[in-house]
């Protein structure tokens, strides 16, 4: 639709037009501000816990479980450098062999959601798939947050 | 000819003066819309343009994706 409306504006005479070609889904997915009446409902990036701990491929599990379980964490983010995601420990793989690094511990591929997804349907969502927690990442992949299952529930309760 | 730009190039855009327009149906732009966006659906864009939007700055337009 937007290549037609950009075209229609160059035949009526403007001179500088341009074609944001990806357009508010791509927008959103990036995490970034909106206005509108949805604003109002919280979403997945909203809710998402930002200050998740990260860990590169390389380090072992036993110091990243002792620095994330000291600061009352229960899950880690596996990340490059430039914050994309590239695994995901719960619970279950903390409790594996110290030695091993992240990148033999971890969940490989974890599946991520967007930021804009709404809340209520995040938490609906993790609790049919017995998920305790989520990345929510860009469209490029890069950490937002880590979404509890918990506070999904928690933030729709209160809105309800 | 249109130029097709990315999201950064948009902020920039916008930063300088460019005008941000949403040609979706009226009930999706008031769901969301990008700051600062107007709304013109296509019927619209069609009759009010030159009327609304000024012709000597850029213009952007958007949709809800590139499908």
């Amino acid at each position: 639709m937007s290549p037609r409306a950009a075209w229609r504006l160059e035949s009526q005479g403007f001179g500088e037009v341009y074609d944001y070609v990806a357009g508010k889904l791509d927008w959103m997915a990036a995490g970034l501000r909106t206005e509108g009446t949805n604003t109002a409902h919280p979403r997945a990036g909203d809710v998402s816990r930002k200050d998740v701990p990260t860990a590169r491929l390389v380090e072992r599990l036993g110091e990243v479980r002792a620095h994330a379980r000291a600061a009352g964490w229960d899950a880690v983010v596996v990340t490059n450098n430039e914050r994309v995601v590239l695994g995901l420990l719960r619970s279950k793989e903390l409790d594996k062999n110290p030695d091993l690094t992240m990148e033999q511990a971890m969940r490989p591929g974890p599946s991520t959601f967007r930021p804009h997804v709404a809340i209520n349907e995040m938490a609906e969502y993790m609790a049919k798939h017995m998920l305790e927690s989520s990345p929510i990442t860009t469209s490029d992949g890069r950490l937002v947050g880590l979404l509890l299952q918990k506070d999904a529930i928690q933030s729709v309760g209160e809105k309800e | 000819m249109p130029t097709e730009i990315d999201r950064n190039q948009v902020r920039k855009l916008v930063e300088r003066g460019a005008q941000l327009v949403e040609v979706l149906p009226a009930d999706e732009y008031e769901e969301d819309h990008l700051p600062g966006a107007i709304n013109l659906p296509l019927r619209r864009l069609e009759t009010e343009a030159v009327r609304i939007l000024d012709r000597g700055r850029a213009v952007i337009v958007y949709c809800w994706d590139a499908a």
